[in-house]
């Protein structure tokens, strides 16, 4: 490894342990949250209404929901981890820091999106754990299971991260989740399968990129998707690329931290 | 080696306000340099466009020759930065804040600790390592900010302002502080509002005034140019009668105080002597102001700039 390359991956895990730490530092904000808010789901959802929603493709309603409810909790903690840790940084000025610094641009973001995913695999591993109180999980394509994990945390990470770049205030950062990703989320099949919808608003379900992730996780755990899972891949593939690529834009052209 | 190469550089805010115009300067590596200026005229545009908090408009800066525009990285790691405005996470620990910042320069965490360590020692912070840096008084921020600047050994220190509201004797002693930091090599640029400050810490010196750069000279050549000083007198006797000091350019402040101006080529002895026969006793004596003070305001007063 040469010089500069050690000082950029040196800086880059400083970035995510100082991440890392911030959301141990407060884990009733940030770990316990999700924990009770899905064990709700898995109660209401899954066990009062489930019961009597019987069967859907296959699978007890609580096993079919869980890869959903498992795949909200890592994307929206993903996306928030990011989102409210770098606007604190603007807030609190101390963004400074790292401006002032020789860290390059695309280490800062690869920092605060590692960041980010490993809130959302460690509130994902949590949500697991709940759910083995209620229903059993079992997985049947690993390699599909951990990839689309990740590819999806790091997607909702980079969204919070230009969420956070553009944001002028804290209700900036709740307006996106509140009102996109909360129904993405939920129209996103995690509660049902499209097949129960009728014809058009199947296909207005498929311009939803939650819908892909959900289905492709569910393909890794149960083996069933309402998708084709190539299409998942390409398609969240897609998203990061361009994601990442108008990030790394407004970091070079200093949106929301240069005058 | 010059740590600072400024050329051409021009700053104008998307609103229309010119707040730099074709500023050149150099800083030799080694020296310590003030930056002064009154409020709003450039200096902190100044620092944020070194620092790369502000975006230039044109012009070129270079950090002992590394071009920050081709060569930012290594520019940038040249640069420690004392900010104006506390810039930390509150919530985060003294230490963790300094390793942090080591870490953002390459520094690995197992040399980051020891630097991190001796700097909160010498700077009297070491009882607080632990504690979250909202907790700190304000005077322990500023030196946590001095400490944080430092802990990646930069050859270029810039210091912001850096003992505003800060008490005499803490402001004290961080000029020791400072100057032992400049002795061992180096490179300090500072802006400050206490003109005494500047005075006792600096080499040489540049104005700023309305985005330009007005005078940049020696500390030494620049004092020297004071063509005129007042001295407060304080008299052991009361002055009842003020017709004793017929001839000589005075206002009496109180029975006890008067205020003589000087011109240059007058001395001292020559005051005292003309006192001493006139029976007037003088208990102690003053600068009216900071003689650096005094060509500041003159400099900054200017209808026209000199370049």
């Amino acid at each position: 490894m040469n010089h500069r390359r050690q000082l950029r991956w040196i800086a880059f895990s400083t970035i995510v342990t100082r991440e890392v730490r911030r959301f141990l530092r407060i884990w009733a904000q940030t770990l316990l949250p999700p924990a009770i808010t899905m064990t709700l789901y898995f109660i209401i959802f899954g066990n009062l209404i489930g019961s009597r929603i019987g069967e859907m493709d296959g699978f007890s309603y609580m096993e079919y929901i869980a890869p959903g409810i498992i795949m909200m909790a890592i994307i929206n903690n993903a996306y928030s981890n990011v989102a409210s840790s770098f606007f604190s940084a603007k807030f609190q000025n101390h963004i400074e820091e790292l401006m002032v610094s020789p860290v390059p641009n695309y280490i800062i973001l690869a920092g605060y999106v590692v960041g980010g995913v490993a809130r959302g695999l460690c509130v994902g591993l949590i949500v697991t754990l709940v759910s083995l109180i209620f229903t059993k999980i079992s997985i049947q394509h690993i390699g599909i299971t951990i990839s689309m994990v990740i590819l999806s945390a790091i997607m909702f990470a980079l969204g919070g991260f230009i969420n956070a770049l553009y944001a002028r205030s804290f209700d900036e950062i709740s307006i996106i989740p509140t009102f996109v990703l909360t129904p993405l989320t939920y129209l996103g099949g995690v509660f049902y399968s499209i097949s129960l919808l009728p014809e058009f608003w199947q296909n207005v379900s498929l311009l939803n990129p939650v819908l892909y992730m959900v289905n492709a996780f569910r393909y890794g755990l149960l083996g069933v998707s309402d998708i084709p899972v190539a299409a998942a891949f390409a398609i969240i593939l897609l998203f990061i690329t361009a994601l990442t690529a108008y990030a790394l834009y407004l970091l070079h052209k200093g949106t929301g931290l240069r005058n | 080696m010059k740590a600072l190469t400024i050329e051409h550089l021009n700053k104008t805010y998307r609103n229309g306000f010119e707040a730099l115009k074709d500023i050149n300067l150099t800083v030799e590596e080694g020296d310590f340099f003030a930056l002064l200026g009154p409020n709003g005229a450039g200096k902190s545009t100044t620092i944020s466009i070194l620092t790369s908090l502000v975006t230039k408009s044109s012009g070129s800066v270079k950090i002992f020759d590394a071009d920050l525009d081709s060569q930012t990285e290594l520019a940038k790691s040249y640069i420690g930065l004392v900010p104006q405005e506390f810039n930390f996470n509150g919530f985060e620990q003294v230490k963790h804040i300094l390793v942090t910042q080591a870490g953002y320069y390459g520094v690995p965490a197992k040399q980051a600790e020891p630097r991190a360590d001796a700097l909160l020692k010498q700077l009297g912070l070491w009882e607080k390592r632990h504690t979250a840096s909202r907790s700190l008084s304000g005077g322990m921020k500023r030196r946590l900010m001095i400490a944080r600047a430092l802990v990646h050994n930069p050859r270029l220190l810039i210091l912001d302002e850096p003992t505003a509201g800060v008490d005499i004797e803490l402001r004290r002693s961080m000029w020791v502080f400072l100057r032992e930091i400049n002795q061992s090599g180096t490179t300090i640029i500072l802006t400050t509002h206490y003109l005494e400050e500047a005075e006792n810490l600096c080499r040489n010196i540049a104005i700023i005034d309305k985005g330009r750069i007005v005078e940049n000279t020696d500390m030494k050549s620049l004092l020297n140019r004071l063509d005129k000083e007042t001295f407060v007198l304080d008299l052991l006797e009361p002055l009842n009668d003020s017709s004793l000091l017929n001839g000589i350019a005075f206002h009496q402040v109180d029975a006890h105080t008067i205020e003589v101006e000087l011109q240059r080529q007058e001395g001292l002895n020559d005051l005292f002597s003309e006192l001493t026969k006139r029976g007037i006793k003088v208990g102690s004596m003053k600068n009216k102001v900071n003689r650096l003070e005094e060509l500041f305001l003159t400099l900054v007063e200017r209808p026209e700039t000199v370049e």
